[in-house]
């Protein structure tokens, strides 16, 4: 069996015939030789995937052969990995459990509500169930989050879908790969305004006030400058948008400081129960399904430990498919609400998590997909973020919409793995979608950027 | 006459702490509830019923939460929930490190430059340009650097209380009474102990002062930078129950870091008169 020798080995022969070429057949050579062999099924499967990578790099065996002679075989190892993710490739073909690299986690977390299945990972035993011993560290703001995962403090965290885009490009930050192995929820945000507005309920009267975002690299800012624009607002020059955390925005609320926001649960439904608030418009009315918070890891992180990369990944999107289900919500309630987690109070989240909400008006609406998870990373979601960074100037000169959407957003990796725990993810990685009633090609980013009537480009 | 006046201003104290929380309970009286014309189910869904006018709670309120606070200070419910005497526990540690690092360069430092004039105009260009920086000013940088928050939080403490300990002990050292140097040149005393029988003692007062002025602004430093960088401590405490808008949470916090650096600064005074000398 050729294929199972060891293709870092000069001496040994990858194509046809004995490694040697003095032997009639493998057999022969291996009694004569004695050369070690892989033992297992998890080493003959390294060696395979060892084999077919090496073979695709050097085509004629006698190039490898001079290569590996020159070099070593280590270097060789080294200098082929850096070049092609070996480890997670090896990952990839065995479809089975390997042992876990690093079993101890840090993982960050935001407080709100799109964190939620980072979070009820840990209470609800998602993480451990996989093996994994996950220490949750509730973070201060995004860029602390941004920060930590560039020091490497932590190995995984809950980020905004845009900041692993906006990291992988260097915007605002040193550039560091980011990937986004999942989704976490979908819908979920809102447009909150002070309660003296109630009679003013048209965007076109909103021009000279200011509202919160939580982060420029957020969905948030996207959605509200897009949901502004739509109406005729331009969101640089006619409003003032102004970067708060999402506990900041409602006592800037209360303060006046603001006149409304567009910001993460719980913090709408929180202003409604303070009673100085109301609830314009969810962000599901803008775009029902928009992508808001990810499950993001360093490139590095993946590349050095496959094994535990895809156990976090199985965790992820099992309490992410857990979490869909209305039926488990009010479990979920329980596990995120204490001051460990999410520290709010329990009505608060019911109605977020149950979409039977009071509006701040008078009203009680019920929207049960107020809120919703699902893991799939899709990569057209990355580039509808990616056109609007473009937009608004974030992003200068040429973008490669594609390139940059399928190396962060591991929409392939993502599929397979969701097959292999019996989940469906969507059969293709590019979706259309219709944003307040304007249709967004992810073929054509371009068109769809110059598209626009208010753009910085 | 000491006594009555001592008496009296107790009484003042008092009248002064009654009547404010008097105001205090007056404005946060709960408003009439303005329910006309809403269903019972949209009411129950409004937290408002129990909310007072300006969002602020009622000195009835605060006191519940301290009692229920200080009842069980040491709780620990994972990582991110642990009890005020934990988080305290945390600053403390964190302060009390990064002063001692800050000590054990300022210290040896002043004196070197406060008993050779040469070093001193040397260094100090480089002492009045980083003197004024604001110590969170170095957050970034430090995050960037030294890649560990904890660590760069004690890094912080460490800058800040460095100065006023480094100028004190330079002024201290400097400003020892030549007659005594005089006769310790005189009796051929050995510069080390010249430095620690004659100079120390003589320059310890203003020293203590110094690291009491350093310890004051580390306990100031320590509450932002930990909210900043969360985790624990007190700063993270005030920060958590601030995601939380419990306002009640973070007055009782900042009860707890007056007191705690109230009780700081009196040990540092204590030691300040222990090392006084009187002529």
């Amino acid at each position: 069996m050729p294929i199972f020798d060891n293709p870092f080995d000069p001496d040994s022969h990858l194509g046809h015939g004995c490694s040697c070429g003095r032997h009639r057949s493998q057999a022969a050579h291996d009694q004569a030789s004695a050369s070690p062999h892989p033992q297992g099924e998890e080493a003959l499967t390294d060696r395979l995937v060892e084999t077919a990578v090496v073979q695709a790099f050097f085509p004629t065996d006698v190039s490898r052969r001079r290569f590996l002679s020159t070099v070593g075989a280590g270097t060789a190892l080294a200098a082929i990995s850096t070049l092609f993710p070996l480890g997670a490739a090896k990952a990839l073909a065995k479809e089975i459990k390997g042992p876990l690299e690093k079993k101890q986690l840090k993982i960050g977390f935001v407080p709100i509500t799109c964190a939620t299945p980072i979070i009820m990972a840990g209470p609800m035993g998602f993480y451990a169930k996989q093996g994994l011993e996950v220490s949750l560290i509730k973070t201060a703001g995004w860029a602390v989050v941004r920060d930590k995962i560039i020091n490497h403090e932590y190995d995984a965290s809950h980020m905004l879908s845009p900041m692993p885009l906006a990291m992988s490009m260097g915007l605002g930050s040193k550039p560091l790969a980011v990937d986004v192995a999942a989704i976490e929820n979908i819908n979920g945000q809102a447009i909150t305004m002070h309660i003296k507005h109630k009679d003013r309920r048209d965007p076109r009267q909103w021009k000279g006030m200011r509202f919160g975002i939580p982060f420029d690299y957020s969905i948030h800012n996207l959605l509200l400058r897009y949901y502004l624009a739509e109406h005729g607002v331009d969101p640089d020059k006619d409003v003032e948008l102004r970067i708060l955390p999402p506990p900041d925005m409602v006592a800037n609320l209360r303060a006046g400081n603001i006149d409304g926001f567009l910001g993460p649960e719980p913090f709408n439904q929180r202003a409604v129960y303070e009673g100085m608030a109301y609830i314009h418009t969810l962000s599901r009315d803008i775009w029902d399904g928009h992508p808001c918070c990810a499950f993001g890891v360093s490139e590095s992180f993946a590349r050095e430990n496959p094994h535990t990369f895809a156990a976090l990944f199985r965790s992820i999107v099992a309490a992410t498919e857990y979490a869909h289900k209305p039926q488990n919500r009010p479990a979920i309630i329980d596990a995120i609400a204490p001051a460990n987690y999410l520290n709010q109070p329990k009505p608060v989240l019911q109605q977020v998590m149950t979409g039977r909400f009071a509006d701040g008006l008078g009203n009680v609406r019920n929207v049960p997909d107020r809120v919703d998870f699902a893991p799939f990373p899709a990569q057209s979601m990355a580039v509808w973020i990616l056109t609007q960074l473009k937009r608004w100037g974030y992003i200068k000169g040429d973008v490669n919409y594609r390139q940059i959407a399928e190396q962060v957003f591991l929409a392939t990796d993502a599929r397979k793995r969701m097959a292999e725990m019996g989940y469906t993810a969507p059969a293709s990685n590019y979706s259309k979608y219709v944003i307040m009633g304007k249709s967004f090609d992810p073929a054509n980013p371009v068109a769809y950027v110059n598209s626009f009537k208010i753009r910085r480009t | 006459m000491h006594n009555t006046q001592a008496l009296r201003a107790a009484l003042l104290s008092l009248g002064l702490f009654v009547l404010l929380i008097g105001f205090w309970h007056l404005a946060t009286l709960p408003k009439a509830a303005e329910d006309a014309g809403v269903s019972a189910e949209y009411a129950a869904l409004m937290g408002s019923a129990n909310q007072s006018d300006s969002g602020l709670p009622s000195p009835g309120m605060i006191w519940e939460t301290i009692v229920q606070q200080l009842s069980d200070p040491f709780y620990d419910a994972g990582p991110n929930d642990k009890g005020i005497g934990i988080q305290l526990a945390y600053s403390l540690g964190r302060v009390l490190l990064g002063f001692a690092l800050a000590a054990l360069v300022a210290i040896p430092l002043g004196f070197v430059i406060g008993m050779s004039p040469v070093v001193s105009r040397a260094l100090d260009p480089y002492v009045q340009l980083l003197r004024p920086i604001s110590p969170l000013a170095w957050m970034p940088l430090a995050l960037y650097i030294i890649k560990d928050s904890s660590t760069s939080a004690i890094f912080v403490i460490f800058i800040c209380s460095l100065w006023p300990m480094l100028i004190n002990t330079v002024y201290g050292v400097a400003s020892v009474k030549r007659d005594w140097l005089n006769v310790a040149r005189t009796l051929e005393v050995s510069p080390l102990r010249k430095a620690l029988q004659v100079v120390l003692p003589a320059a310890a007062p203003t020293i203590l002062t110094g690291m009491r002025i350093s310890m004051g602004i580390a306990w100031l430093v320590i509450v932002a930078a930990e909210m900043l960088i969360g985790g624990t401590g007190i700063g993270y405490f005030v920060w958590n129950e601030w995601n939380n808008l419990s306002l009640s949470n973070v007055i009782f916090a900042i009860l707890m870091i007056g007191i705690v650096g109230m009780v700081l600064d009196a040990g540092f005074g204590w030691l300040g008169r222990l090392v006084a000398y009187r002529e």
